[in-house]
């Protein structure tokens, strides 16, 4: 059995999740302590790709990334670097695809956090910097973390927008779920549902992971008083 | 002086505009009204933690906040000591880090070694370790409080310190937190809405109603002598009648439809009197009696106010009897005296009231502004 596409999604996912990580931390930010109105416009845009099936995602992504498209020629003219097609094409889909949820995790975290404790912070000549990494972050290490572990699985397991921008290119751009597909595709029916048990193995684990973070800190964030 | 505070901000439904100073270095001075009304909304602006939309705050020679020279340092850059009322300790960090972080000090080292000196001083040695969600209320506050201290503050703003506890433990924090004022070496400002802390713990009072501040007094003068409707009320004054001078220290109350009068200079229109429960004395009616007299009456003795009133009803409160008496107008009076003694009158269906003409407080409504 050839693990490339379990390698090429793990990777994938790793680095989608990194990206995912700190823009959606700092957009989280930002939004929770935005005023309303333009709390409420940009909470619409970032979240629409939850609810976007993902093949319209793909398309988006195909018109403004395309070979032939501005942005994608103008990346092939400057650097020589192909944004479809590729194994790295695939983050470019899946970061897009699974930043809602680590942005509204995040989000989620940051609108319960005590503002006092910033105060609190403020009074004690503490910087909005030192305030930010050493309570902020810490407090709302819960909703981040579960932010962030979502955003992996949902990565992982990114077939349609992944399947439009990167394609199925045996031991270049396959990814476990396309793999499956193409399997099932062919008539492969025995190894299809050996990679359908490698997904459902990876998908427990992460949830496992999920709920042990969840009882773990829990704990530790109570608050004080 | 050590504080100047004359601040305007308009919040949802009423204008903030308090004006109020802390003259001496140890003054301890009280914002005191109902919830709501503004205390801590000033006390957030005098920490830089809120924007008033103009005034000033200068504290020494510093200006902290200055509408006209366009003047408004970062709360970082105060030097003012926050008591939050919830204490906002940091819940991931252990008491001696929350302490050090606030803590000055050129170093680590020192800056540790002045965190373990204040911890030491709020007797809270042996707890470094620990996480603030498993100290005790009382222990979540001295940690807080050693934090403010590290810190070196100017001035100490206390936000409410007691009402997160439990009513058993706050006697014994009441004592510390008057030692630990005492040891200060600056100012402070206690915001409550408990008289009683106040009276025990302040030197001075500025009362709010509904954003509005009014002149300071001094905590026996407030108690003692409140010169208007709502300041009385707030000192605890329980009864209160609308009344018309109609003599020189002689005033009419309408509700209560008695006459009384008063040895107190009454300076300022005169809108309502004040009687304190506690001030007043019964005796059953049909006895002849030997009216009292303050020493510090003006009033020729004899002139002490005396009215006859029914005994509405009497309720037994924990450790003294309030009796709602009912005067000639039908308005009530609250009465409050030692359940002995008014056993010892002998549960009377009428009696005559006695109002020292010290008692009578004349005093004025202030109109908020609209």
């Amino acid at each position: 059995m050839d693990w490339y596409p379990l390698l090429n999604s793990l990777r994938i996912a790793a680095l989608s999740t990194a990206v995912v990580y700190a823009v959606g931390i700092g957009l989280a930010n930002v939004v929770a302590r935005a005023p309303r109105l333009v709390k409420g416009a940009l909470d619409v845009v970032l979240t629409l790709p939850l609810v976007l099936p993902p093949t319209v995602v793909g398309y988006l992504l195909l018109i403004v990334l395309g070979p032939r498209r501005p942005v994608g020629a103008w990346f092939m003219d400057a650097f020589g670097v192909r944004l479809t097609m590729t194994w790295y094409s695939a983050i470019l889909a899946t970061v897009v695809v699974s930043f809602p949820l680590m942005y509204r995790t995040a989000r989620g975290a940051f609108e319960a956090f005590d503002e006092t404790l910033s105060q609190a912070g403020r009074t004690l000549g503490k910087s909005e910097t030192w305030i930010f990494w050493r309570v902020k972050m810490p407090c709302c290490r819960q909703g981040i973390v579960a932010g962030a572990v979502l955003a992996f699985a949902r990565a992982l397991g990114e077939y349609g927008a992944t399947s439009m921008i990167a394609g199925y290119t045996p031991g270049i751009t396959a990814t476990v779920s396309t793999t499956v597909y193409q399997l099932w595709r062919t008539g492969d029916d025995a190894l299809a549902l050996r990679w359908v048990l490698v997904n459902l193995a990876i998908s427990s684990v992460v949830l496992l992971a999920l709920n042990y973070l969840n009882a773990r800190v829990r704990p530790a964030q109570r608050g004080a008083v | 002086m050590a504080l100047v505070v004359d601040i305007t901000k308009a919040l949802s439904d009423f204008t903030l505009r308090v004006s109020f100073t802390v003259e001496s270095s140890h003054e301890v001075v009280a914002l005191l009204g109902a919830s709501g009304c503004g205390k801590s909304m000033t006390l957030k602006c005098i920490a830089g933690i809120e924007r008033p939309d103009c005034g000033r705050i200068v504290l020494g020679d510093r200006v902290l906040f200055d509408s006209e020279r366009r003047v408004d340092l970062p709360p970082q850059r105060r030097r003012v000591g926050y008591l939050f009322q919830s204490y906002a300790l940091f819940p991931t960090m252990t008491v001696l880090e929350n302490v050090a972080c606030g803590a000055v000090g050129a170093s680590k080292g020192e800056r540790l070694a002045r965190a373990r000196r204040e911890l030491a001083a709020m007797r809270l040695t042996g707890l470094e370790g620990r996480r603030p969600s498993s100290l005790s209320g009382g222990q979540q506050q001295r940690c807080a409080m050693a934090r403010i201290l590290a810190s070196d503050p100017e001035l100490l703003l206390l936000d409410e310190p007691f009402s997160a506890l439990d009513e058993y433990l706050r006697w014994q924090l009441e004592l510390e937190l008057a030692d630990t004022l005492k040891g200060f070496a600056g100012g402070a400002v206690y915001v409550s809405h408990n008289r009683d802390e106040v009276f025990r713990l302040c030197d001075t009072v500025c009362t709010i109603t509904r954003g509005r501040s009014e002149p300071k007094a001094t905590v026996k003068e407030f108690f003692s002598r409140p010169r208007s409707l709502s300041a009385a009320l707030i000192s605890g004054c329980k009864n209160v009648s609308r009344a018309r001078q109609v003599g020189p220290d002689a005033f009419a109350c309408e509700e209560w439809g008695i006459t009384l009068r008063t040895s107190l200079p009454c300076d300022g229109p005169v809108t309502h009197v004040g009687l304190r429960a506690h001030y007043l004395d019964v005796a059953p009616a049909g006895e002849r009696v030997q009216v009292p007299t303050g020493e510090r009456t003006q009033a020729p003795a004899g002139e002490a106010n005396c009215v006859s009133c029914a005994v509405d009803r009497v309720i037994e409160s924990t450790f003294s009897t309030i009796v709602m008496l009912r005067t000639p107008a039908g308005g009530l009076l609250r009465h409050e005296l030692d359940k002995d003694r008014w056993r010892s009158l002998g549960r009377p269906a009428n009696v005559l009231v006695l109002v020292r003409p010290e008692h009578v407080m004349p005093l004025s409504e202030v109109v908020p502004d609209a």
